[in-house]
């Protein structure tokens, strides 16, 4: 891809407030952190032709004044912002929008401004396995664990690393909503939720907006930017099934390899090459899953290779860095979160900066090892 | 509160229907030899729409679960409970609690047999699983 054809990030922002936030509605957080970010990039509301979101397009659009000749209403869950940004991407390469917003807002710890869930008895998650206890993602996203850890004989104390290597992320960010230092011993002794997940093993449930702006490198020469333009130089997008027990293997996610090993082919590169990883985190065995579908580490490998300290500070593998949808915030869709925190680092202005760090992957997750989207990015 | 039931679809009815009379059947693709879950009325590897419906065993082993500390609506007295996957003997994996065990990590793992009960839920009864009793591999 010629450099003239790149497509770059030239706005990314989160809102005012994250975490409870009663007195602002799911569209309000959304528009709040697209402000800012159209104000980053230099931009007017004039500039803007494309918007993408999983709140509704037309609303949005219409209230932020947008004249629109690109929607894009994917959702998917948590990743949905990875598959707008890939979506983006190519529009905005065959000239069909010339500047895309892309937004995130969710009350979903207020459910200010929120449609009511009812979830489908008649869907094949609601027929084949809501009926069977599911009280909470925590107990539906979370059931492949045991199958994972049974075959490479791991245990409860294994998967605490995860937090624990993550928290080290969290102390050092003013914004997280879980800033405190864990141990091993420390996560297993917080309240169970479903064993063997504790509390602190699962996202919180929070309120927050997050934006992207996407134009043209070409046209984003001419702007004046507060922040350094980051390129998306890889993309990929895939999907497995309605819900965890129609997963073809327990032990690892079709969607991850798929949608990962795509993004790295765009990117003409390979794992070798990623200096900061965002994996989303709704669930502790996240991580591990991503780490070894991504082809970051060989099979049954990922708990070693957290434990060893290469995914923490200082490490070879910074990951989850503004402490993960664990200890940062998790709206019920985290992507976008995920997605402003590499940004930020490539930026080099994050709360807890990896020095000179340049290329960064994000790989998403949505519903239950349902879809995900991977993303690549570099500052040239 | 009661607890959740499922609404079935045209496609599905059949599973339902045979669990009423406390059996567990799926669609079959004669062609491939495997069942078919969730059920469809074609065969998702070959595309063929001839599938029939076959009795399954009702045996099958602990592939992965849970232990629920905080109950679902109609799940209050129960809590916690062991969610799970169950792999049985012919292919598919299904959602279920495990009933008649003590829900700790101790009395539970993975591997374990199992065999499948019925839990009448008004109109609807769901298929769940126990601890083997009888049979091979117990």
């Amino acid at each position: 891809m010629s450099r003239d054809k790149e497509i770059v990030i030239v706005g990314a922002a989160e809102s005012t407030n994250i975490g409870t936030v009663p007195d602002q509605s799911a569209l309000q957080l959304g528009t709040d952190a697209a402000l800012q970010a159209i104000s980053d990039a230099g931009m007017s509301i004039g500039d803007i032709d494309g918007v993408a979101s999983t709140l509704q397009t037309v609303e949005l659009a219409h209230h932020l004044g947008i004249r629109t000749r690109y929607l894009d209403g994917t959702v998917v869950g948590g990743c949905s912002y990875m598959l707008h940004v890939r979506h983006a991407v190519a529009a905005l390469r065959e000239g069909k929008a010339s500047a895309v917003l892309v937004v995130h807002g969710e009350s979903g710890r207020s459910r200010v401004g929120m449609a009511p869930r009812f979830p489908d008895p008649a869907s094949p998650g609601g027929q084949f396995e809501r009926p069977f206890g599911v009280s909470g993602t925590f107990s539906s996203f979370t059931l492949p664990v045991m199958a994972y850890l049974d075959k490479y004989g791991l245990g409860e104390a294994d998967l605490a690393e995860v937090s624990v290597a993550q928290s080290r992320w969290s102390s050092q960010v003013p914004r997280a909503l879980r800033r405190e230092l864990l141990t091993v011993d420390s996560v297993l002794a917080t309240r169970l939720i479903a064993w063997p997940f504790h509390i602190v093993e699962c996202c919180p449930l929070t309120d927050g907006g997050g934006a992207l702006l996407l134009t043209t490198a070409e046209r984003a020469a001419d702007l004046d930017l507060a922040h350094p333009a980051v390129t998306v130089v890889g993309t990929g997008e895939s999907s497995e099934g309605p819900g965890v027990s129609f997963m073809d293997d327990l032990t690892t996610f079709r969607g991850f390899r798929d949608s990962s090993s795509e993004a790295l082919r765009d990117a003409d590169m390979n794992t070798g090459d990623i200096e900061h990883l965002m994996v989303y985190d709704a669930y502790a065995h996240l991580p591990l899953y991503g780490l070894e579908d991504l082809g970051f580490v060989g099979r049954g490998e990922a708990v070693e290779f957290i434990r060893s300290g290469a995914t923490s500070p200082g490490g070879s593998l910074p990951m989850n860095t503004n402490g993960g949808g664990l200890m940062y915030t998790h709206t019920g869709m985290y992507g976008m979160f995920a997605l402003t925190e590499a940004v930020r680092q490539l930026q080099h202005r994050a709360a807890a900066q990896v020095d000179g760090v340049r290329t960064s992957m994000v790989q998403g997750v949505g519903g239950m090892f349902g879809a995900a989207g991977a993303v690549v990015l570099q500052r040239r | 509160m009661s607890k959740p039931v499922p609404v079935p679809t045209p496609e599905t009815q059949q599973y339902w229907d045979k669990a009423a009379e406390h059996e567990l059947w799926l669609p079959y693709c004669e062609t491939d030899e495997k069942f078919i879950f969730h059920p469809r009325s074609f065969c998702p590897i070959c595309l063929s729409r001839d599938v029939v419906w076959k009795q399954l065993s009702g045996r099958g082993t602990l592939a992965s679960f849970i232990i629920n500390h905080r109950p679902a609506p109609g799940y209050e007295g129960e809590a916690p409970y062991v969610m799970a996957l169950v792999e049985l003997e012919e292919g598919p994996r299904l959602t279920a609690n495990i009933l008649e065990v003590e829900p700790s990590p101790e009395a539970v793992h993975v591997g374990m047999p199992l065999e499948v009960v019925f839990e009448d839920r008004g109109e609807i009864t769901v298929p769940q699983f126990r601890p083997r009793r009888s049979g091979d591999g117990s």
